[in-house]
This record gives C-alpha cells, structure tokens and sequence, in this order.
C-alpha cells in the first residue's frame, strides 16, 4: 500500500513521455471509467515493418491511471499488432508494481482496455471486455 | 439536552476501528452513509432474535410483534417529519425508488405529452434519470434552474421557468456536492402559484437540520434511513393524502390489494397501496430507532453542530494553497466541502487520505451533470454529521498538506 504512489508512478505522471494526440493515426480508441470519470484516448501508428512506431495518449485521471497509460504504451513501442494483441493485463501490472485493490485496479487497467479496444477496433462507445 | 460530542461518539462502535495503517477512522463519509448507533444496531438484533415473523394478516404472537414494530417505526418517522397521518408515509427502498414511485404511478397517469417538469442542474442522478426515462416514454419536456458559481439556484431564472406552466418542479433540499441548502419554502410557494406541484429530495435535508412538511406545504418528500444514522434498504416517500389515494398502485403483488380476482384486483388503502410484497421489516424497527436517536439528539442541535464544523471547515481549507471548495458561503451550506486540489487528481487526494484513516469520497458523487456545469471531471468530497470533530477536521487538512508534498 506504502509504494502505491511510489517514485515511478508520480514520474511518469508528473512527466509523461507518451502525452498527446497523433492524428491521422492508425489505431485511435477511448473509453471511461464511469466510477471515477477518468477518460482516456490512445493513438497508434504503425512503421512499415507493421510495429508500432509512435504512440500517445490524452484524457485525465488519476495518477495511477495517467502513469499506466505512459508506461503501458512505452511497453508497446516496437510491437507488432499480434504482439499488441497478445499483450496480457499481468504484463502491465508487472511493470507498475503495485499492490491495487479492486477500485484502483480499474484506474491501472483503462489504459489496458483503451489499447485493445483500439487494436481490436471496437466503435466508439463499445467497451473492451477480457474473455474470462 | 445539552449536545455532548463525545458522547454521541461513544454510541457509535465502528468509530473505535483502525484502518490497516492502525490509524483510528476518521469517517468524513456521512453523505453517502451515515454510520449508526448501538441502539439502532441492537433494535434490530432484538427484533431478529425475539419477534422476527411476516407482518399483517398473521394472528400468531410473532407475526402481531412484527406488525407493531413496524408500524410503530411509520409512526415514529411520520411524528419526526410532522406528516399529518402516518398513511402519508410509505416505505420504499430508499430516496431513489420514492422519486421512482411518483414519476411511475403520479407521472405516468397525470402528465401528458409536452407538459413540462421543472429540475435544477445540481440534482443528484436520482432526481434526474427517473424523469428522462419518463420524458421519453410521455414525450414530455425538461428544463432545468440554472446554477450560479458560487453554486446557487437561479432564482430569477426560476420565474422564468415558471412562466412556463410547469406541471411538477423537482428538486434536491440540500446539494449532495455543493452543500448549498435551496430556500425550498420559498421555491414551493412560487411553485403552487405557477400552478405546479413539488417533489423535494431530502435525503441531504432530513438527516441533518429539521424539515417538517406542513411549514415547507410541499407536495412529496423523499429521503433515505441510511443517511440519518438507519439502515440501508429503507426509505421513505411522504405525500399529501389527497394525491397519493389519487394515484394508481407503483408495484404490483402481495400486501397491495384489498381484493384479488383472476383477472383484476382491488388496491389497498394507504399506505399499503405502494408496498407491494414484503417488506423491510428488520430495517423499519432500525429506522425507527434512528429517528428516537436523532429526536433525543434534538434537530436544532445537530443542525448547529454542523454549522460549526462547516464555518471550521472552510476556514481551515481557506489556509491550503491551490485548493479551490465548491459551493457557497457557510450560511448557506450545509456540512459538504467538496474540493480540487491543483494538479491532483481527487481519486489520488482520496487514497492518500485513506492512509491516514481518512475517508473522504472521490468522484462525481451521482451528480455528473453538476460537475459538467463547473467543468470538473471529479471532486474530493469530505462530509460531517453529529459525530465529527473540529480535531478530526485539523487532521484532514494536516494529511491534505503532505498530499500537496507528494506531488509538488
């Protein structure tokens, strides 16, 4: 509980690498968190070599949320789609490495669920749901 | 009796609890449930352990036992909020399915399509969506008072709207998010001379300073146990007599009929006509526990005590740079500081508060058009009732400092 707000997630919210809009892009999602309000975009574009070339988010949130959006698009860098899609919610959680109870857990993961949203190409309004 | 807040916190068990970083609670959640006293725990252990049993119609001990304490409890509500008679006071669920009850059974036979229902822009989702939902299928208008900055109805702009004949003006008493306590004896009297009824949501109201129907003469009252120190899973719709036996039935079942035919029924009288099934028994007998709770507090003493931690409040928020407080000035607010801190967001605020066994709220508090209209997507919410403290008020602001130091 002690390192929720640990060193790395006040960085990367405090100073994101990935912040901003790509437009045109090649992959463009967003959803909410209606208990929170948070709200977030993720753009992707792709390089020839079919891998994701640039990546950046917008919207506002908390800084669990802002944090995992920018550490989970420098994770996508340099994938290809299949990677991307194969990308599993324990990957991102890893890498933030924190200990989040169910509420918090939602903040982490909307970045996650924006992401497949996008590579999935869900439309405006659907809403990426984990296959359980 | 003379308010002692030591003692009213002595009858609450759950404020001796720790958090898990061993920090005793400081509960500053009370708008969104109040916690309750022994005696309210206790009235209902006592009804489950002694005269639980199926109430009306059973002619056997328990079942006699059961219909007293819960229509004692009706009585005792209906004393508590000065109801004319205690078949004005139908139990619901809670504020929500009251509001729901008179869209469904009063909207649905009475209102026809372009007639207009007058809400404001600080209403709670549950005084909201219950009137879309029957705008849509009646094809009727909504529009709403506007909310000033400092986060008060327009009034001037309310005669306006009146102009427009409005069939219905509904409105919350007391702003969950703003504090803002609406001059609701003033709007209604405007409201019956526009020749509109009124529906006031009290569930921020009733709990925490004295409503009496006949001195507000409004039409319909709602509000919940739960936030005045009852339990959840009950509350209340008041109405005037004349109106509610007008009404025809909200749910339809058991209890609700005076008479059942294979293919008709005949309702029953108030106020069983609008509970249908069975009830809340156990949580009627809690309920009314707290309205006695709260009547030996006296309501003019948990009204002042309010308005003092809410003048220490803000006073005390006034000192920490960078926090902005919504709504309007003591006078007129009641125990709701709702706030956003520069460049932190209020889920953030809420957590690190909760390390210090601090509970505040983060969210839009079921108010999203309200923080649309002040462009905030979520607000930190920090709520008082009988048993907060001036000292506990010094260690939020203390542990919202070294919020400011984490992030600076």
């Amino acid at each position: 509980m002690d390192d929720l707000y640990r060193e790395i997630i006040i960085d990367h919210y405090k100073n994101p690498q990935y912040r901003g809009q790509l437009n045109p892009a090649d992959f463009t999602f967003e959803d909410e968190n209606p208990l929170c309000g948070d709200q977030l975009r993720i753009d992707l574009r792709l390089g020839d070599d079919g891998k994701v070339k640039e990546a950046a988010f917008s919207g506002h949130g908390c800084a669990i949320s802002q944090a995992s959006a920018d550490l989970l698009l420098e994770m996508v860098i340099g994938k290809t789609l299949d990677e991307v899609k194969n990308l599993k919610k324990e990957d991102l959680l890893d890498v933030l490495g924190i200990e989040l109870g169910p509420v918090r857990l939602k903040c982490a993961l909307l970045s996650f669920k924006v992401l497949k949203g996008s590579v999935y190409g869900l439309k405006s309004g659907e809403s990426y749901t984990e296959e359980e | 009796m003379t308010f002692s807040v030591e003692a009213v916190r002595a009858d609450f068990p759950i404020l001796s609890r720790n958090v898990a970083s061993g920090k005793r609670i400081i509960y500053l959640d009370s708008t969104a449930t109040a916690q309750k006293p022994l005696s309210v725990i206790q009235a209902m252990d006592r009804y489950y352990r002694f005269s639980n049993a199926n109430i009306h119609r059973g002619v056997h001990t328990l079942a006699e036992e059961a219909t007293a304490a819960y229509e004692g409890a009706r009585q005792k509500v209906a004393s508590f909020i000065g109801a004319f008679s205690s078949r004005e006071v139908i139990f619901t669920r809670n504020t929500t399915e009251s509001i729901n009850l008179v869209a469904q059974a009063w909207g649905r036979s009475n209102l026809q399509p372009g007639d207009l229902i007058l809400l404001t822009e600080m209403e709670h989702h549950s005084n909201l969506v219950p009137w879309q939902m029957l705008a849509a299928e009646k094809d009727l208008r909504l529009e709403f008072i506007p909310v000033s900055d400092d986060g008060e109805l327009d009034l001037a702009e309310y005669e306006r709207l009146l102009e427009q004949s409005p069939r219905l003006v509904a409105f919350t008493h007391m702003s969950n998010v703003l504090g803002t306590i609406n001059p609701a004896k003033e709007m209604i009297a405007r409201a019956h001379s526009a020749g509109a009824l009124t529906l006031v949501d009290g569930a921020q109201s009733v709990p925490h300073f004295p409503v009496n129907v006949k001195d507000l003469n409004t039409d319909f009252l709602a509000f919940s146990a739960h936030k005045m120190l009852g339990p959840t899973g009950i509350g209340v719709l008041w109405g005037r007599e004349k109106l509610l036996a007008a009404m025809p039935p909200f749910l339809g079942g058991g209890d609700m009929i005076k008479k059942v035919h294979l293919r008709s029924f005949t309702p029953n009288d108030l106020p069983h006509k609008f509970e249908a099934g069975t009830p809340a028994v156990a949580e009627a007998v809690g309920f009314g526990e707290a309205v006695a709770y709260l009547e030996t507090l006296g309501m003019d003493n948990v009204a002042a005590h309010e308005t003092d931690l809410t003048r220490y409040a803000l006073q005390r928020f006034a000192e920490l740079p960078g926090v902005r407080v919504l709504g309007p000035a003591a006078e007129k607010k009641g125990g709701v500081i709702s706030f956003v801190m520069d460049g932190i967001h209020p889920h953030d605020v809420a957590q690190l508060l909760d390390r210090d066994g601090i509970a505040v709220r983060a969210g839009h508090h079921c108010a999203m058009p309200l923080h649309e209209r002040y462009q905030l997507p979520a607000t930190s919410r920090a709520s008082f009732y009988v048993y907060n403290t001036r000292e506990e008020i010094d260690l939020l602001i203390l542990s919202l400092a070294r919020v400011r130091e984490l992030f600076s």
